[in-house]
């Protein structure tokens, strides 16, 4: 009755050969490509670079007000910016500002890349069943396969530092703005759509006209949640290099500070709130249009 | 723009739409006379459109009517071909619609067509004027002159001082004046209506049909209008067709359709129909025989009309005169009477 109690798996030297086959392929891969492929990054890299250096370099009174001058443009409320700028100065006066400018450097980078690289697949999602039923579950295993795991050939590859964080963030955060463009685009009125294309628009008018535009709100809800996803996964990238309020967390962690713990991950707290009131603003401000309705 | 359009003809000819995975395998035993019931119970495939053979004159208003499920929404469609047929010929002017490709059919719906729809359609985001501005937007004309054209039309559906409200500021009366100023803006020979009033109230349906008929005296476009409603198709349309189960079963003048209907289906649209207000003097005159008797009536009066005036001044013999004065045909006020009462047949046959 052992068959019964034991799964009969493929046995201890066949999964061997297996591991040692794939890891060996992905060695030789790492060896021969891992030095273009760190060039290919390049660009990403002395953005994310630029961006610290800028939010670092910046004198802080400076950066208080360019918050400002953001939060109020895109959220039109005194309270929203008033509340934003007190919740930074607390920060500052806990000793936080530079690991805090850091990570939100690394936010803003992961969103903007989020955006540029989100938006078009979403939009070709859209387009076609075929395409959104293979991009589908890809998306599934970024949002549930544990970061760690992909970190591994990412560390591989590019070894400690910026970059394979940021790559990290990425691959977590990038699948809200994806599917709800995607949804945004696939909920347009179908009315609308056929008057638009009576009219003889053409694909690209269709897009820039009636699509985006209504899908807007919708595409706001996935930037909101891709940097909330963001922001959750600075602690994991602080273990592959990346400095910021996640570092200080993990240094909390692994000596038991219990207070440098909580007020870093309080920060974290503030930004994520600065960051979703804003943008949730903005998004509301986006569909004044639909307010008014004819009584 | 020139609005002195000569009018566009349309000509449908033998138009087939199967609805299904694969339409064109169903095609010929259609054509060989498988009924809808048969083709939808044995094969899974609708037949929306049946050999519809409909010849639409330029410059004047063509009523498609028919109720939900006739085929008439998918068959206005077909005109600028936002659905393919699975067979048959959309000729308008000298081009088969068909035959387009995807760079023709886009130049065709931009410059020849322009559409109003049952529900708006809108673009909720866009102000009335951006909304209005929407065809010569995207055919690349420039701003000035989109505006200059739009808000011409806007005043001329009776919409100054809204042209920087959102649509859902306005009442559903005031957003179709939007939709028929942004497809007027577009300056096409074709307007297609798809049920345009049918969401609106009576009163402004009324209102709305007045501004049509006002504007097409002058603009003198190629309308097709699409309705469910007889009193609507009759006020509106120089010609009807009506469409039932995807196929015609009459078409002809206003005239032509409650003095004779085709079937009895058609028979119990016409029983409810205000005879008086819609026969003219010309279906009931007989042929002048000798001298012309009584007072003159132009010709294009309707009945109720000609009968006041001839009971007003106690004449029991009129006739007909065409524009030019000239007598054309003799008038017996028993014909007119009895022609604007209801015949006993078509009581009957409810």
């Amino acid at each position: 009755m052992e068959w019964l109690t034991e799964f009969p798996d493929l046995g201890t030297s066949t999964l061997r050969n297996i591991r040692l086959t794939v890891d060996g392929a992905f060695r030789d891969f790492t060896r021969a490509y891992g030095e273009s492929i760190e060039l290919l990054f390049e660009p990403v890299k002395w953005f994310l670079i630029n961006s610290e250096n800028f939010m670092t370099d910046m004198p802080w009174p400076l950066i208080l007000g360019i918050v400002a001058v953001l939060v109020w443009i895109a959220s039109r409320s005194w309270k929203i910016t008033l509340s934003s700028v007190v919740v930074l100065i607390v920060i500052g006066l806990f000793g936080m500002w530079e690991d805090t400018m850091k990570t939100i450097a690394m936010t803003f980078v992961a969103t903007v890349l989020a955006i540029i690289f989100g938006i078009p697949i979403g939009i070709g999602m859209s387009r076609s069943n075929r395409v959104q039923s293979v991009v589908n579950p890809i998306l599934d295993i970024m949002q549930t396969m544990p970061s760690f795991v992909y970190l591994i050939p990412v560390i591989m590859l590019f070894g400690i530092g910026k970059v394979p964080g940021l790559i990290a963030v990425i691959i977590y955060a990038i699948p809200p703005i994806i599917r709800l463009t995607n949804l945004g685009i696939r909920l347009v009125d179908k009315d609308v759509l056929e008057a638009a294309d009576a009219f003889g628009s053409s694909s690209w008018q269709r897009l820039k006209n009636v699509q985006m535009p209504l899908a807007l709100p919708t595409i706001m809800a996935g930037i909101n949640q891709t940097i909330m996803m963001a922001l959750a996964m600075v602690v994991v990238a602080s273990m592959v290099g990346v400095q910021g309020l996640g570092q200080q967390v993990l240094r909390a962690i692994n000596n038991q500070y219990f207070t440098l713990g909580v007020l870093n991950g309080l920060a974290i707290v503030g930004v994520a709130i600065i960051f979703d009131r804003a943008s949730q603003a903005y998004g509301q401000r986006l569909q004044r249009h639909t307010e008014v309705v004819h009584g | 723009m020139a609005e002195q359009h000569t009018g566009i003809g349309i000509s449908i000819k033998n138009l087939y739409k199967i609805f299904g995975s694969n339409p064109e395998a169903y095609i010929d035993a259609v054509k060989g006379g498988m009924t809808k019931t048969e083709l939808n119970e044995k094969h899974n495939h609708v037949l929306g459109l049946k050999d519809i053979n409909i010849d639409m004159p330029g410059g004047s208003i063509q009523v498609v009517m028919g109720l939900s499920g006739s085929g008439k929404s998918t068959l206005i469609r077909h005109i600028n071909r936002l659905i393919d047929p699975t067979a048959g010929e959309v000729i308008v002017g000298d081009e088969d619609v068909v035959k387009m490709n995807e760079t023709e059919l886009r130049e065709f719906r931009r410059h020849r067509t322009a559409m109003v729809f049952q529900k708006f359609a809108l673009l909720p985001h866009r102000t009335v004027l951006e909304n209005t501005v929407y065809g010569l937007e995207i055919q690349g004309v420039p701003r000035e002159e989109q505006e200059k054209h739009a808000r011409r039309w806007i005043s001329r559906v009776g919409l100054d001082g809204f042209e920087d409200n959102y649509p859902n500021q306005l009442s559903g009366g005031m957003q179709q004046r939007v939709g028929l100023a942004r497809a007027l803006t577009n300056d096409a020979p074709i307007l297609l209506m798809d049920e345009a009033f049918s969401a609106l109230d009576p009163l402004i349906r009324m209102d709305m049909q007045s501004v049509l008929l006002d504007l097409q005296k002058e603009i003198r476009k190629t309308v097709v209008f699409i309705t469910h409603d007889l009193d609507e198709a009759l006020r509106l349309g120089d010609r009807i067709a009506i469409l039932r189960d995807g196929e015609v079963v009459q078409q002809g003048t206003k005239q032509e359709i409650v003095l004779r209907p085709a079937d009895e289906y058609i028979s119990s649209f016409v029983r409810e129909v205000n005879r008086g207000r819609v026969i003219s003097v010309d279906m009931v005159m007989t042929p002048l025989s000798g001298e012309p008797q009584g007072m003159p009536i132009r010709s294009g009066t309707v009945l109720e009309v000609s009968a006041k005036k001839m009971t007003d001044s106690n004449a029991s013999f009129a006739h007909v005169t065409d524009a030019d004065g000239k007598p054309i045909g003799a008038l017996d006020i028993q014909e007119v009477i009895s022609a604007m009462v209801t015949p006993v047949d078509h009581e009957t046959a409810a």
